[in-house]
């Protein structure tokens, strides 16, 4: 049996790692917010930047597309880009993001294709590394950037894009978390190149009139879709930081409830062991008063 | 009062001006061009440059990075990379900006990541440095 000092220090240390995540807890909760809002500031770009591509997708078709749009015309090679957090202390979050990766490579690897893997975030990469080492091509570190923003996005997408005219591969996707409400964070994959023309979206009203093209259509979706692309990675990342804080969030609030549990549990054993002492005590004293 | 064009530019990160205005000229890369209410529709690149916005009362000068103009008959629509309100900044703290992006540029020598950082930064500075003397 433990001595009542020891039940103590132990109360004393539980209580302040319970200190701990309750301030852990509330600094996720502040950035989630921020992380929503975020997002919620990026959609109307990537909504109008879907209608135009859509648009203009539908116009130029056959030989003169672009290579991001109608791809290289094979499908050995896959390029995976796996976005997680820079940290931990999260839950199972990168874990599910991860197992999505995994089972999507080991799909592609039995049906035939080769596949590369792009790591972004740094807990993605300590996970992969152990299963899939040898098919990491690259890791992007995001820890130097603040805030998700699209500079982020760009230097992704960007590498992205100069491994694709490199000839590196034929279709790249994107494994991401996506955001649903703060305890439900869905791992998605989603395709990046060739680039898929949203579907469903409303085209605008003319009233009769016909489009001018400047310089032309072709030239127009040339300087867009590498926009586009990196405005799906941008929305990924920051649905991915949502998510994360979200995990983070409910993650540090069971951590704060298993200490609270657990320092009534030990302060219910630590007035047991005192009230036990006192009990033997006086048992003492009156064997030895008795004994007289 | 004449009739009004409904207009929004939106960067990447958010939707920087939305509203009725008079008058908007655009840097298009193939030339300027202004659009007013019921202009016919028109899709067009742009290159980094000055925007200029007419709202009626006032004139609003932003810089715009690159992007794309989208004209139809509910309105303009510009989604830059970049946009920059002109009435904030002032000559000498670009200027300053300008000369830190040439040291980041010299300093990042045969680094080939943070060389093509630190050149897309300089090109991005000077354009806007022109916009900035042209207004």
């Amino acid at each position: 049996m433990p001595s009542l000092k020891e039940f103590r220090t132990r109360i004393a240390s539980v209580k302040s790692t319970q200190k701990i995540t309750k301030a852990m807890q509330l600094v996720a909760a502040a950035k989630l917010k921020r992380a929503q809002e975020a997002a919620e500031a990026a959609r109307p770009y990537g909504e109008r930047l879907a209608a135009v591509i859509a648009n203009l997708a539908s116009a130029v078709q056959g030989d003169g597309a672009p290579r991001l749009l109608a791809g290289t015309g094979k499908d050995g090679v896959h390029l995976i880009v796996v976005i997680t957090s820079e940290r931990g202390l999260c839950g199972g979050f990168n874990t599910a993001i991860v197992r999505l990766a995994r089972e999507q490579i080991d799909a592609l690897t039995r049906a035939g294709k080769t596949v590369k893997i792009l790591c972004a975030g740094k807990k993605g990469r300590d996970q992969l590394r152990r299963t899939h080492g040898a098919l990491i091509v690259e890791t992007l570190d995001l820890s130097g950037f603040k805030v998700i923003n699209a500079a982020a996005a760009a230097l992704i997408g960007d590498r992205v894009q100069a491994l694709f005219a490199e000839g590196a591969f034929d279709v790249a996707s994107v494994v991401f978390s996506r955001f649903r409400s703060v305890i439900s964070q869905i791992p998605t994959a989603r395709q990046l190149i060739p680039a898929v023309a949203p579907e469903g979206v409303a085209k605008p009203d003319l009233q009769g009139g016909v489009y001018l093209y400047e310089p032309s259509e072709a030239a127009i979706l040339d300087s867009l879709l590498p926009r586009y692309v990196n405005g799906q990675i941008f929305s990924a990342l920051l649905e991915n930081q949502a998510g994360f804080y979200g995990a983070q969030m409910s993650a540090m609030d069971s951590a704060t409830r298993n200490a609270g549990d657990l320092i009534k549990k030990l302060t219910l054993r630590y007035n047991r062991q005192r009230q036990a002492n006192i009990t033997k005590e006086l048992i003492e004293i009156i064997s030895g008063a008795e004994a007289l | 009062m004449a009739d009004t064009l409904h207009f929004s530019l939106v960067s990447p990160e958010r939707e920087v001006f939305s509203g009725a205005v008079q008058q908007v000229v655009v840097p298009g890369t193939e030339g300027d061009f202004g659009v007013l209410a019921h202009h016919a529709p028109l899709m067009s690149t742009i290159k980094p440059g000055l925007l200029r916005i007419f709202t009626g009362e006032r004139e609003v000068r932003m810089f715009i990075n690159g992007g794309f103009a989208d004209v139809t008959p509910a309105g303009l629509t510009i989604l830059a990379e970049d946009a920059v309100d002109l009435a904030q900044q002032d000559a000498a703290a670009l200027e300053q900006q300008l000369q830190s992006a040439r040291e980041e540029l010299a300093a990042a020598g045969q680094d080939a990541p943070r060389r093509a950082a630190a050149q897309h930064a300089l090109a991005r500075l000077t354009a806007l440095l022109a916009a900035f003397r042209a207004q």
